[in-house]
């Protein structure tokens, strides 16, 4: 179809695909050979396995770039092919939040981690009302706290609100 | 145990008013998650496992199967009214669905996809009572080298036979495979695929490689893509089907349960061929008055069809999960896996060790299936509010209870991060068009596989002609080398006629 569309008609980002996959059979490789050799006896060791699996993950990923070195598999996907543009905004908000997660958690406990990752996350898919965000956010990370914790027994470890509740 | 004693035990035990409480949750729940677009039944019984650590088997058991039936109900409503299909089950259904709703028909295709639902739902769990006892007298015949073949077998039709393309399904399965062999070896106790982290010594949990596919990939695609603006909901309209949509509802409905179930049980690998199948021959088989209704204005036909091929299928999926351990959808891989929470084995001893607990859980499908259709027409205004749940707030949502499943497995953030850095192998997943649910089942299938693959070769002492001497192994090779080839010579051949 067209192959100068923006979104790429074009083979390359296929190939980065492609190589991504021989990448993960060659750390497979090298995993199965780090794996130390066992004194036990075995017909099959703990190896054999991994071996296998990075072997053939690394010839499907030569096929795959040979796919797309051919023209690439892209304009089989109506979805991508009409898809909009990269909205980096939203993917920044969206990092951002995730990243708040990480860095709070331990240290503010999941409730308010989550509510900010709310808010950043409602941002990035275009919500203008953080503060309408804040308010249901917290009342979303602390149903779902209670929900996860008294109702199915599960620890969500120490946080600051989870003290006080 | 005949089927009869066995269902009279299970409902029994079903009816129970506990139990039956477990069923109307799970109905509930999962016709909700349905019916959100994006989050499917293998995501909310992945983020209800820890559900295992409190309540005896049987009722959770009865919970995931309410929130299993009820996701494909909820499905269909998605479909109709928002013209996204929720699941990939669901494409066809959104096909003419979507068509009815914009011509003021909502109301027929909804009572059609619940009514057909249910037959298909009907046809599928009395498919199970009957075939899965069955199977369970052949299965209790085959020795690891059998098995060893029958999940490669089930590898290939989950990832090469169906979707786009061989290469793609098999790189995703071979993903899953990676996954599931970190940890610590179960034989001969040797740490492998590490990297010297120790909190990966216990493996990687199901339920964060779930999550991180089903739930953090698609909202950082979605993220991807995102334009700002909302999607129109259908108004459903007044719930009425016509004498006429009866009597054109009635034939697609029985023909897509009959030819839906057959491609549950055999894992040919999802719902997708008999939705299409059924489709099609609807659109053959349907008197000529109607036919310009297909992709015009909507048929019913189109609706019903495929509808209850695809329940029958999900139904038929339960089959090979429940008799020979072998999951054939993401969904029923996380069942599988909460099955093994219980140390409870799925496979053929399953309906002799544990008989209380699969015909209970049988017995469970039937009341669900009742439930469903009974909850799901009074409440559809209640569904169709649901779909009108912002955009934001609603991934805002997702990513709360995505994270939180994810960090109450061991409040570790390493799980965090691998939960993320999973997702975004995810997002570029779904943006070159890999599939997903492979992932799952070779995480899963994959130590099993192994072991079987070991046992068959410490019994033949070390001889791997052991998988092509013994014959019911030689037949299973055999079939999964003609289901890995078979579609792509005959697809040459058909080439080469023009």
């Amino acid at each position: 179809m067209n192959e100068t569309s923006p979104q790429g008609g074009t083979p390359r980002a296929d190939l980065g695909a492609g190589i991504f996959v021989v990448l993960l059979g060659l750390l497979t490789l090298y995993a199965a050979w780090a794996v130390p050799d066992s004194p036990l006896y075995a017909q099959v060791g703990a190896k054999a396995v991994p071996y296998l699996v990075g072997a053939v993950m690394v010839a499907l990923g030569m096929g795959l770039s040979a796919v797309a070195l051919r023209g690439g598999w892209r304009q089989e996907n109506e979805e991508a092919m009409n898809a909009p543009p990269t909205n980096w905004r939203a993917l920044g908000l969206l990092a951002a939040g995730l990243l708040a997660q990480l860095a709070l958690i331990q240290w503010l406990g999941f409730v308010i981690a989550a509510t900010i990752q709310y808010v950043l996350v409602c941002a990035a898919f275009g919500s203008r009302r953080p503060l309408r965000d804040l308010l249901i956010g917290i009342l979303v990370t602390l149903g779902a706290y209670l929900g996860f914790s008294q109702l199915l027994g599960v620890n969500i470890g120490a946080g600051v609100l989870e003290g006080i509740l | 145990m005949d089927v009869i004693s066995g269902l009279a035990l299970g409902f029994g035990s079903a009816l129970t008013p506990i139990n039956l409480g477990w069923a109307l949750l799970g109905c509930f729940l999962g016709t909700a998650i349905g019916v959100l677009p994006g989050i499917g039944p293998a995501l909310t019984i992945a983020l209800l496992l820890p559900v295992t650590f409190k309540v005896e088997a049987t009722g959770a058991f009865i919970l995931f199967c309410g929130v299993f039936y009820g996701a494909m109900y909820g499905g269909s409503t998605t479909s109709i009214l928002l013209n996204t299909p929720g699941e990939s089950g669901s494409i066809i259904t959104a096909l003419e669905g979507a068509k009815m709703a914009r011509n003021g028909r909502a109301g027929p295709a909804l009572v059609t996809a619940a009514v057909g639902s249910f037959v298909a739902g009907t046809v599928g769990t009395l498919g199970i009572s009957f075939v899965g006892p069955l199977v369970v007298e052949v299965a209790l015949k085959l020795g690891p080298a059998e098995y060893f073949s029958l999940m490669l077998l089930c590898f290939v039709t989950v990832s090469a036979v169906l979707g786009g393309s061989a290469l793609r399904g098999l790189a995703s399965l071979g993903f899953g495979l990676m996954l599931g062999l970190v940890g610590i070896d179960l034989q001969t106790g040797q740490p492998r695929l590490t990297f010297g982290i120790p909190e990966l010594l216990d493996g990687v949990n199901v339920v964060l490689v779930a999550v991180a596919l089903f739930a953090v990939g698609e909202t950082m695609y979605l993220a991807w893509r995102h334009v700002d603006g909302r999607q129109e909901v259908r108004p459903v309209g007044r719930l009425w089907m016509s004498r006429e949509d009866w009597k054109r509802s009635v034939g697609p409905w029985l023909r897509g349960s009959f030819l839906g179930f057959p491609f549950g049980v055999l894992p040919a690998g999802g719902t997708e061929m008999p939705t299409m199948l059924s489709y099609y021959a609807e659109k053959k088989l349907v008197s000529p008055e109607h036919r310009k209704e297909f992709g015009t204005t909507g048929a019913i036909e189109g609706v019903a069809g495929p509808e209850a091929a695809n329940n029958a299928a999900a139904a038929g999926v339960l089959v090979p999960m429940l008799t020979l351990g072998l999951p054939t959808s993401a969904t029923a891989a996380i069942m599988l896996s909460a099955f093994q929470s219980y140390g409870i084995q799925p496979g053929p001893m399953l309906f002799t060790q544990q008989a209380a607990l699969v015909w209970t859980l049988i017995a469970s499908l039937y009341i669900a299936n009742v439930m469903l259709v009974v909850l799901n027409l009074p409440l559809v205004g209640l569904w169709a509010r649901i779909l009108k749940i912002p955009t934001p707030q609603l991934y805002a949502g997702i990513l709360v209870f995505a994270t939180i499943g994810t960090y109450g497995i061991s409040n570790s953030v390493v799980d965090l991060v691998l939960l993320y850095g999973i997702g975004i192998i995810a997002m570029f997943m779904r943006r070159f068009d890999f599939p997903t649910a492979p992932v799952v089942i070779g995480m899963i299938l994959g130590p099993m596989a192994e072991q079987n693959l070991r046992q068959a070769l410490t019994i033949s002492q070390g001889d791997w002609s052991t998988f092509v001497t013994r014959p019911v192994s030689l037949a299973i090779l055999s079939l999964a080398l003609l289901a890995l080839v078979g579609p792509r010579l005959w697809r040459a051949w058909a080439v080469r006629r023009g």
